[in-house]
């Protein structure tokens, strides 16, 4: 579970949020919305514990539990998705990674080109790649920010499919509509 | 030992980008040849083999600065340094990975210029290789850590040089002079500090 | 805030102290016998160099305590020391200089240990501040400052050193800047000039502390207005 009591981020003299509570239970699902700049992503950087808050209290999962996708796919654009899950399976100590990754690639359509470098992918494509990279560790926390924005229509179903996966969720959207129904507790940032 | 099976995936991985990329060692080998080049003709005739010995580390620190430089890029443009702090390796297995990588495209370059340098001007003892050596412990371990500082600023090219250059004059001092222990001396120093120092530099938490 | 009240002590001490060390160093200690009346400048700039030691041992403290507790006062503090042991040391050079005018007609000597290191130490805390330029405010730079401040302090002795080393195959002409024997009047008058420059440091630093303080309480204030 995610719990925090008047959360404050300020960066030098720009204060990106305070005063925040958020509890996010075990199986619940977090909605973040507001606009673009208005300091989604660094919440969910503080809630991934990539940040520190400046204030207030914070209780997260422990570190090896949270999958976090940024605005970015956090991929290598010069190896191959093979290549680039196969050493976050090792950094991830998981034992039989050869078969999670294959079984990942195939579930994201992306088993074809498993040798091809990242480079050369579609942005949706390396989009796929990076929600595969978040699930290999089977995280029970997935915290994912904007993941509609670059995934194409393929990769938009394979998501809505995730969703319906036993986990602990925090997303951020600008397109809650997708996902509101699953929605258990909601942020609207302005 | 996953502490170092861990370092090891990491320093292959960076081993496989440059692999890829091909843009840091020809770099790294063409500019220490024109820097060689260069002091030729800088040097006017009679000077001394010392001298010319001096700027042979001129030239490696500068082409050292050429690799450290382009180190850390593909962590930064892509937001990698996210990916891999959320694992669970130990912070300064990233820097010592990277470290390791920067080291063998070092070696590698000096492979090409210290033959290159002899050829130019006179012949190299197995002490100054030895000090190379050492020499290279030292510039990869600290550049690796200021590699990772600059590339969170904006002015990344012109920060690493200002950083790195005060810390490498001991460094040729040391290799000029041919004094080992003292570069011994150096690269203990600040490898353990460089390594203590490494989860600061790259996370915030 | 404390300052407040140590402030106008500190800068009435150290405008004491300066009278004092002014007046000794000029009329009360001894005419050296060799370099006469130049050589009165070594009781400000040893004191400077030292100074400028400590303004980098005091930054390089409050930057491990900001790393032990990620507190950002400890950043700032750690910040003005540097700020503070850069002038010092622009002083140090400067003063070193000129002795090296007056007493032997050249502007710089590769043969003074001290003002080499001051020379090196001068460029490294230089690109301190191209560092904290370049990053954004917050924990990074904070962090990073705090890392680069600690090299920085480790690189003083070992820099020293490979200055020392250098010597053995450099052989610069050696125009030695030698402050007196000391006796007991001159031994005086450096500890008074000495006591004076690092008053002066606690007092510059506690003004630009406070003033950077305020700034940040007025822009935090700001930004609560706006919001």
């Amino acid at each position: 579970m995610i719990h925090a009591r008047a959360l404050a981020k300020r960066y030098g003299d720009r204060r990106v949020f305070a005063g925040l509570d958020v509890d996010v239970p075990n199986g619940g699902f977090l909605l973040v919305t507001g606009p673009n700049g208005s300091g989604k992503t660094t919440l969910l950087r503080v809630l991934a514990g990539l940040a520190a808050p400046t204030a207030g209290e914070l209780q997260l999962p422990p570190r090896h539990t949270i999958g976090f996708l940024g605005h970015e796919p956090l991929v290598y654009r010069e190896l191959t998705p093979l290549e680039n899950l196969t050493l976050f399976g090792r950094l991830y100590r998981l034992p039989e990674r050869g078969e999670r990754i294959g079984m990942l690639l195939e579930r994201f359509g992306l088993w074809e080109v498993r040798h091809e470098r990242v480079s050369t992918f579609s942005r949706g494509m390396q989009q796929r790649l990076g929600l595969c990279r978040v699930l290999l560790h089977e995280p029970t926390h997935l915290l994912l920010d904007e993941p509609y924005n670059a995934l194409d229509a393929e990769g938009a179903t394979l998501l809505d499919g995730i969703f319906e996966e036993p986990r602990t969720w925090v997303i951020a959207t600008h397109e809650p509509q997708r996902v509101d129904r699953y929605a258990t507790e909601r942020l609207a940032f302005a | 030992m996953t502490y170092a099976s861990d370092v090891a995936a990491l320093a292959r991985k960076d081993l496989l980008l440059e692999l890829r990329a091909k843009e840091t060692l020809p770099s790294m080998l063409l500019f220490v040849i024109a820097a060689l080049t260069i002091f030729h003709f800088a040097l006017p005739t009679g000077t001394s083999d010392v001298a010319a010995r001096g700027l042979l580390w001129a030239a490696l620190i500068f082409t050292a600065l050429l690799g450290l430089t382009r180190a850390f890029v593909a962590e930064r443009e892509q937001s990698m340094f996210d990916a891999l702090i959320l694992t669970p390796v130990d912070r300064s297995a990233i820097w010592l990975g990277k470290a390791i990588a920067v080291f063998a495209f070092l070696v590698a370059a000096e492979v090409v210029a210290l033959p290159a340098f002899a050829a130019f001007f006179h012949g190299l003892d197995g002490r100054t290789v030895a000090a190379v050596v050492l020499a290279d412990i030292g510039i990869c371990t600290v550049g690796t850590l200021f590699g990772a500082m600059a590339v969170a600023g904006r002015a990344r090219e012109l920060l690493l040089p200002l950083l790195f250059l005060p810390m490498a004059i001991p460094i040729v001092v040391g290799g000029v002079g041919g004094f080992l222990w003292f570069l011994v001396l150096y690269d203990a120093i600040f490898a353990l500090l460089s390594w203590a120092a490494f989860e600061y530099v790259v996370s915030e938490v | 805030m404390r300052i407040h009240l140590t402030l106008p002590v500190l800068a009435a001490a150290c405008t004491g102290l300066f009278g004092l060390a002014i007046g000794l160093a000029l009329f009360y200690a001894p005419e050296d016998a060799d370099q006469g009346l130049s050589q009165r400048i070594f009781y400000f700039h040893v004191p400077l160099a030292l100074t400028a030691y400590a303004c980098f041992g005091w930054g390089a403290w409050k930057a491990l305590k900001y790393l032990r507790t990620r507190d950002e006062r400890a950043d700032l503090e750690s910040y003005v020391a540097i700020h503070q042991g850069v002038i010092f040391g622009a002083l140090t050079l400067l003063t070193g200089s000129i002795w090296a005018r007056v007493s032997w007609g050249v502007w710089w000597s590769w043969g003074e240990d001290e003002l080499v290191l001051f020379l090196v130490l001068f460029l490294f805390y230089c690109a301190y501040f191209m560092l904290r330029f370049s990053v954004d405010a917050g924990p990074a730079r904070a962090n990073m400052s705090a890392v680069y401040a600690l090299f920085g302090v480790v690189l003083i002795p070992v820099s020293f050193l490979a200055i020392r080393l250098s010597k053995q195959f450099i052989h610069p002409v050696v125009f030695k800047l030698d402050g007196p024997q000391m006796t007991g009047s001159q031994f005086f008058t450096f500890c008074v000039c000495l006591a004076a420059m690092l008053t002066l440091f606690a007092t510059l630093y506690a003004i630009e502390l406070a003033g950077k303080r305020l700034d940040r309480s007025l822009r935090e204030l700001k930004e609560l207005l706006t919001a």
